[in-house]
């Protein structure tokens, strides 16, 4: 289980800026706003650690009365979004509940993190989109095969289609991962996550900004 | 909501201390060249042939013939390497995309001078 210290964010879109150098960093940019423990978990209670963190207010009449007794406990306004992350002793004890939890409490430029999101849902989609296959030659009298995949196997042997032959079918709405992005900047006033590079997800969509987990310690 | 923000962060980058100048026109860009730990300015003059407009993002450019060969190089006009631009002269243009001048060559591939106009 992933017990990096991370925070859940808001995928606001690309900008670039320059370095101290006077290079182009290009970043995908991550609001954090005012993200709050609602709650801890203990390994008394609750057999394992974690942080149950909440972000962008919500309207209390959205919310279902147990829901509104989460939060009235932990004397914090409603949430919209509710996450738990696991995290390590030490890293918990670092926050209160209640306590807003602030980008460079987490997060120092330079490190590589981790974001997951959720991808673009395309739908149904065929295979030049979906796996990059060329498709056939538009012309020469081709019909009605033009963006088609080919031959997904051989005949007698072994007589049936391999499995994970790439076909068409649904493409994005899945959880993603990219390792090893670098923080590029932080604006922990604003509550912005600069991150080097792009972080899957639609803007506006929640992603989950971790230490890296495969990272090489430095030699 | 959410542009305003990435906006907002945008235009803490826009140099102001830069001339104004437009398509046509003849510029001294001075741009600083980093090499190792040293840097240089280093001179590029020749006329704008594209500006691209994107708030911070804006780039511009500019083309020479050097040699016979025409060099084009595309500045970043926010850049904190540009060191300074000097308007060496304007120039009376139609077009926002000088890119005919391309194939043009020695006395054909000028611009009209404002002050000549």
């Amino acid at each position: 289980m992933n017990q990096k210290p991370g925070i859940i964010g808001k995928k606001l879109g690309f900008t670039q800026f320059y370095n101290d150098a006077g290079d182009v960093i290009r970043c995908t940019v991550i609001e954090a706003p005012n993200v709050t423990v609602l709650g801890k978990r203990t390994k008394e209670k609750d057999g394992y650690v974690a942080l149950v963190l909440g972000m962008t207010d919500a309207k209390e009449k959205h919310l279902t009365k147990p829901q509104l007794g989460a939060f009235k406990k932990a004397g914090v306004p409603a949430k919209r979004v509710v996450k738990e992350l696991r995290c390590h002793d030490d890293f918990a004890a670092k926050f209160e509940v209640g306590q807003v939890v602030k980008l460079d409490q987490v997060f120092e430029v330079g490190q590589l993190v981790d974001a997951k999101g959720k991808t673009r849902g395309r739908g149904f989609t065929g295979v030049m989109r979906r796996w990059n296959f060329a498709g056939f030659v538009q012309t020469h009298g081709t019909h009605e095969y033009r963006r088609h995949g080919g031959s997904i196997g051989t005949n007698m042997t072994p007589g049936r289609t391999l499995p994970n032959v790439k076909m068409g079918g649904q493409y994005g709405d899945e959880t993603l991962s990219v390792l090893n992005l670098t923080v590029a900047k932080i604006d922990a006033e604003r509550g912005l996550l600069f991150i080097q590079g792009g972080v899957p997800g639609a803007k506006s969509s929640l992603v989950t900004i971790r230490h890296a987990i495969k990272a090489k310690p430095k030699a | 909501m959410n542009m305003t923000k990435i906006q907002e962060f945008e235009q803490s980058l826009v140099r102001s201390d830069l001339p104004e100048f437009r398509v046509g026109d003849t510029l001294r860009v001075h741009y600083k060249i980093v090499e190792g730990d040293k840097d240089r300015i280093q001179v590029f003059q020749g006329v704008v042939i594209k500006r691209h407009r994107a708030g911070a993002r804006s780039t511009f450019t500019v083309r020479k013939v050097s040699f016979n060969v025409g060099v084009e190089r595309v500045f970043l006009l926010h850049s904190p390497r540009i060191d300074k631009i000097e308007i060496v002269s304007k120039g009376v243009v139609r077009r926002s995309r000088l890119f005919y001048l391309r194939e043009l060559q020695g006395k054909a591939a000028r611009v009209r001078d404002q002050k000549d106009a």
